[in-house]
């Protein structure tokens, strides 16, 4: 099997417009007669739904942000009324606040046919065995793979995340053809395997889909050889989707962007301006046919470019290459979104004063580690080691309890971490992809 | 009776010590007990001087973090037993020692100790009812 649907995936390109123009305007008026917010925008820049008759009307609409997601926090953007919402997802957000996402029975359809596509470019059929192992529960990654490899008739096993002893196990024992993770995680799977004494010829392992985290070329190159699969880089944001917005095909120049329900431009992030494929710019969504959440021009953050170009695959959709970055100080650490912000917030609630504090994201072995250094101040000093080991604890906890990741917090000397400028430096990124 | 110990704040790097007590030195401060709780990362010095208010300015100053604590000084016979019979009494008295440590030299044939309590005025108390000799401020900082 080639394709999961032919129809969609090599349309030609006036075919596409069609579709597009078509979705987009119902996509506009639904929003603007259901979501107040969308209203107000569109009326404060002094448009209606009639101006949009095509996808060239579409750098006419107001960008939707992360943040307007968090003012109407929880259901305040939804299109759909709650009876016709059948899942809810979330994505960790700062200051313990979520964005949630919400979807009707035709989203869920809707995103089990874009993953059916994306498993299927991997190599995926109905004989295949998939196992999941991104996390199951209100990240999107492990049900949106999950509805994807069922609909597509392979056999799903939703390993989710951890115990990596049970993965192997799973993998060997039960004929795992698919490996769906995170790239890192797919590396220490390697090293783990190999540690056992396995070889990639005692597993049945074809092919892989990693995405939920930047990763590099060498890395694909290390997956393949040391796994001896096919590695398919695979994109998508909760906001959005989840996982199946966009993936790679075997041809791996480039992911498709799965264009009849995403509608990608690429902007320039300062000026605004919709720049001509083939520019490097901030990526831009605009859902089309979405009925729980849609989002119009959702401000991605994710920083790459799209190509027009006919793919040696076959499948028209265009292709956008892989995120190299971001537009705001967004991390990626283990598959998880961590913004600064959301570590200082939980700073904020020990002691009383604003503590200078520094984050080092390393990877040690295949696995992100996150340290966090604080600088310890005269107000939460105490001659007392148990007292300080409690406020490292606290922090770590607390850390956890929000973000949903594991650190290690380091209390450091004071004026100890660098500051450039009066400004402290926050981040330091150690990760060679 | 309350003796006031200086706590610093030290990363587990090279050259901190050095630091505190070149710091201590250029400033005529005499340091007669320490100790150091230390852990993977953090350490805790904690100072017995002569100069208690002079030192923990000095410090901060150089931008250390410092914490000033009243602590107890005891003096118990440097004899096997000796140090038992004081902590028997805070024991029976229910007094809970946070951490305790010695003094190198000695205050005429006795040894001498430095406990950290919840309670130090309680303890006090206990420990002279029990004639255990208890030194005050000016005692050990002239040490």
């Amino acid at each position: 099997m080639q394709y999961w649907n032919a129809t969609c995936e090599c349309m030609s390109r006036d075919e596409m417009t069609d579709l597009q123009n078509k979705r987009l305007v119902e996509t506009v008026k639904r929003v603007y007669k259901n979501v107040p917010s969308y209203r107000e925008k569109m009326q404060q820049k002094g448009i209606e739904p009639g101006d949009i008759k095509t996808i060239e009307d579409l750098k006419k609409l107001p960008f939707v942000y992360k943040q307007d997601l968090r003012d109407n926090y929880p259901y305040g953007m939804f299109a759909a009324p709650m009876s016709e919402i059948v899942r809810i997802h979330a994505s960790s957000g700062t200051t313990g606040k979520q964005t949630v996402v919400g979807y009707t029975q035709k989203d869920i359809d809707t995103w089990s046919e874009i993953m059916a596509r994306t498993l299927v470019s991997a190599g995926a059929n109905k004989d295949s065995f998939i196992q999941v192992a991104y996390g199951y529960g209100l990240f999107t990654g492990g049900l949106g793979v999950h509805y994807g490899g069922e609909r597509i008739g392979a056999s799903v096993i939703p390993a989710s995340v951890g115990n990596t002893k049970r993965q192997i196990q799973i993998m060997k024992d039960f004929g795992t053809t698919i490996l769906a993770c995170t790239p890192s995680y797919a590396l220490y799977l390697a090293e783990e395997i190999e540690a056992q004494g396995l070889t990639k010829n005692d597993l049945k392992l074809e092919a892989g889909v990693f995405g939920a985290e930047p990763w590099s070329e060498n890395m694909r190159k290390e997956i393949e050889e040391r796994l001896g699969i096919l590695a398919i880089d695979i994109y998508g944001l909760s906001e959005v989707m989840g996982p199946g917005v966009a993936t790679e095909c075997k041809c791996k120049c480039g992911l498709h962007i799965q264009e009849d329900h995403f509608i990608p431009e690429i902007i320039d992030p300062q000026t605004e301006e919709v720049l001509p494929p083939g520019s490097t710019g901030e990526l831009v969504f605009t859902t089309i046919t979405k009925e729980g959440l849609p989002l119009i021009r959702y401000r991605t953050r994710d920083i790459s470019s799209i190509t027009y170009e006919k793919c040696e695959c076959g499948r028209t959709l265009v292709r956008m290459n892989k995120v190299t970055g971001r537009t705001d100080d967004m991390l990626i650490i283990r598959g998880v979104n961590v913004f600064p912000s959301q570590i200082e917030s939980v700073l904020l609630g020990i002691g009383d004063t604003e503590p200078h504090y520094q984050l080092i994201v390393d990877r040690v072995g295949r696995l992100d580690i996150l340290e966090i250094w604080v600088e310890i101040n005269q107000k939460i000093f105490s001659d007392q080691v148990r007292k300080l080991e409690e406020i490292e604890n606290k922090i770590t906890k607390e850390i956890e309890s929000t973000l949903g990741i594991s650190a290690k917090v380091k209390l450091v000397e004071p004026k100890s971490i660098e500051r450039s400028e009066g400004k402290a430096k926050r981040v330091i990124d150690r990760r060679k992809l | 009776m309350l003796v006031k110990q200086i706590s610093v704040f030290l990363e587990n790097k090279s050259g901190r010590l050095a630091e505190v007590t070149r710091i201590l030195g250029s400033h005529d401060i005499d340091i007669s007990a320490l100790s150091i709780a230390d852990t993977t990362d953090f350490g805790v010095l904690r100072l017995i001087v002569n100069k208690p208010e002079e030192a923990e300015r000095v410090l901060i100053e150089n931008g250390f973090t410092v914490s000033c604590t009243n602590v107890i000084a005891i003096a118990v016979p440097d004899e096997p037993g000796g140090l038992a019979s004081a902590l028997e009494v805070l024991k029976k008295g229910s007094v809970g020692i946070e951490y305790m440590y010695a003094f190198v030299g000695k205050f005429s044939s006795d040894a001498l100790v430095i406990l950290r309590v919840e309670e130090p005025e309680r303890a006090i108390e206990l420990l002279k009812e029990m004639k255990i000799r208890v030194l005050s401020s000016e005692e050990v900082y002239n040490l």
